[in-house]
């Protein structure tokens, strides 16, 4: 198998997601099934290829210092689970601030 | 050094860039507005939404790792560093990972040990990423959960990281103080630690001497430190406490996962944080919604020539043009570049940079610092200021008069000649002069004979009187003729 029962446990846990033993091997299968067919790319000689920061080749996209208007709060904060009317509420963050 | 150990220290530094708008959306970054009133769906995460580079961002950035002598790369990505945390509302910060837009650079700082030496501090890397939001913890009607302002999410920072070059808490002190400035005078950032605009983060352990040779300690990181001072006194407690624990535990680099602690300042203690990831699994991969960025030789060489003339270069030119000291000329470079050209308007205007020098040092730094004034504001122009240097300096009146002039000056907004004239200062002709001290030494016969009897200081009594007599005597003068005249008598 390319991907590993403790892989999947360890990275279902860096993505915050809390996965039941059933649903790790599940990921596990299908994970591996997905690496397995993009296996394939490995077949192609790169040697004499350029490797590349990007997808498509275009740089330098940018835009110029200019302000635009931001959501109004009320927008922005519509979403939240829990909000204040000021700020987002989320469960106590401890440690440093 | 005298203790069996040397103090190895790396800073890295965020300072927020001078831009109007974020680093991928048109969101101002401006400081103090209320919580999340600066925000779009681009720096709240929402998905879909696609980031575009600020140029301005980027060319901050270039033109800040030239002035530290960095190497620029021709071609530079963005990357992300996954991690989950409240305030990151993508669950990844748009940073730079293996392809920086700088590397390679250096800084020189004077080195605290030695007066007039620079001690050379090697720079690893200079990039720009987005900052994170704000959290803030509230216990308020015993619910402890956060709140999170995202006004400051995607605001642009350029981390700087040194090697671990810096050797004291004093050293770490001067080369932030030396960033700062260089910094400010590029215009690229303003530093400001109370508004969040400058961020310190400390890598420090120490390299103790033993019989089989040095041995280093474990790394600590330290965060939460407020100020510069704040700064120097974590890592001296820092350095402390590592070498009380080497002696007692003798554990070594790699013995022990690194550490963060935060500095308390109310304690003058750090602590140990809990670290934000189990493992600093980041996960970095190029940013997909991002182009990279090119540069080209003849950019580079654009930039460079907007740099100006930098604060260390400044210094050695005021010293040598004015004539004045280079401790002078440190103390009018650290107070920023308007100021310096302030004075050496001052200075041109009366031909003597080491008055012009003493005047804004002790007369103009004073007026700023007590009404909490920019340079660009005080109401005496440099001109005006060096003529009425001009006349202390040719004996028209003495120094304590002329801060009576600059007074008068700073209060009517009076020229220089206008407020002479107003307090009625006019230099007294030396015949004048010698009437008045011959009349004062009739009437105090006393004195009379103290001088006589080598009692100098009994010459005070007379320059008092001369002093109530006519405000525009000239108290030396009036010292050196009375004697002259008691020699005679
Ligand atoms: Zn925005």
């Amino acid at each position: 198998m390319p991907i590993s029962h403790q892989q999947v446990t360890r990275v279902s846990l860096l993505g915050r997601l809390l996965l039941s033993e059933e649903e790790t091997e599940t990921m596990t299968a299908q994970l591996g099934q997905i690496l397995t067919y993009m296996q394939l790319l490995d077949e192609v000689d790169t040697d004499q290829v350029e490797p590349m920061a990007h997808a498509v080749e275009v740089s330098d996209v940018f835009r110029g210092d200019q302000l635009a208007p931001s959501l109004a709060r009320d927008l922005a904060l519509a979403n939240a689970p829990q909000h204040d009317g000021e700020c987002y509420r989320v469960p106590a963050v401890l440690g440093d601030a | 050094m005298n203790k069996p150990y040397a103090i190895i220290i790396g800073l890295e530094v965020h300072v927020q860039l001078l831009t109007s708008s974020k680093l991928f959306c048109g969101c101002s970054t401006a400081f103090g507005a209320a919580p999340n009133t600066q925000t779009c769906v681009v720096c709240t995460g929402t998905p879909g939404a696609l980031p575009v580079m600020n140029r301005q961002a980027y060319l901050l950035s270039v033109k800040a790792a030239l002035g530290l002598n960095c190497q620029i790369a021709r071609l530079t990505k963005w990357d992300r560093k996954n991690y989950y945390y409240p305030d990151l509302p993508k669950g990844y910060q748009i940073s730079q990972y293996d392809m920086p837009l700088s590397r390679d650079g250096h800084l020189d700082i004077p080195d605290p040990e030695q007066e007039g030496q620079v001690r050379r501090i090697r720079i690893i890397r200079a990039h720009l990423e987005e900052d994170a939001g704000k959290s803030m913890h509230d216990e308020v009607a015993g619910k402890a959960d956060s709140r999170i302002d995202l006004n400051r999410a995607g605001t642009p920072l350029l981390e700087i990281v040194s090697q671990p070059d810096l050797r004291s808490p004093a050293e770490a002190k001067n080369y932030l103080t030396e960033l700062k400035l260089l910094l400010n005078y590029l215009g690229v950032s303003d530093c400001n630690m109370q508004e969040g605009s400058l961020r310190v983060d400390a890598n420090i352990n120490l390299h103790v001497a033993t019989p089989e040779g040095n041995v280093a300690t474990p790394i600590v990181e330290v965060k939460n430190m407020n100020s510069f001072r704040a700064v120097e006194r974590a890592l001296a407690y820092e350095a402390q406490r590592q070498w009380e624990l080497w002696q007692e535990t003798g554990q070594r680099i790699g013995d022990v996962p690194k550490q963060t602690r935060g500095w308390e300042e109310e304690a003058q203690i750090t602590r140990p944080q809990r670290s934000k990831e189990e493992s600093s699994d980041y996960r970095y991969f190029p940013d997909p919604d991002l182009a990279p960025v090119t540069i080209s030789e003849d950019a580079i060489a654009h930039v460079r020539q907007s740099l100006g003339e930098l604060p260390a270069d400044l210094r050695t030119r005021l010293v040598g043009q004015f004539g004045i000291t280079p401790y002078d000329s440190d103390v009018l470079v650290s107070q920023g570049r308007p100021l310096v050209d302030y004075f050496i308007a001052a200075a041109e205007a009366c031909r003597d940079g080491k008055a012009a020098a003493n005047w804004v040092q002790q007369s103009v730094l004073r007026v700023l610092n007590e009404r909490q004034m920019p340079i660009e504001q005080f109401p005496v122009p440099p001109a005006e200021l060096g003529r009425l240097i001009d006349e202390v300096q040719s004996g028209k009146m003495e120094t304590s008069r002329g801060r009576e002039v600059l007074a008068e000056m700073l209060a009517t907004g009076k020229s220089a000649a206008a407020a002479i004239d107003a307090l009625g200062i006019v230099q007294v002709d030396e015949a004048d002069l010698e009437t008045l001290c011959a009349e004062l030494l009739a009437s105090n016969p006393k004195v009379v004979d103290d001088l006589k009897q080598g009692r100098l200081k009994a010459a005070g009594a007379l320059i008092g009187q001369a002093k109530k007599r006519n405000p525009n005597v000239n108290a030396t003068r009036v010292r050196e003729i009375c004697l002259q005249l008691v020699q005679r008598m």
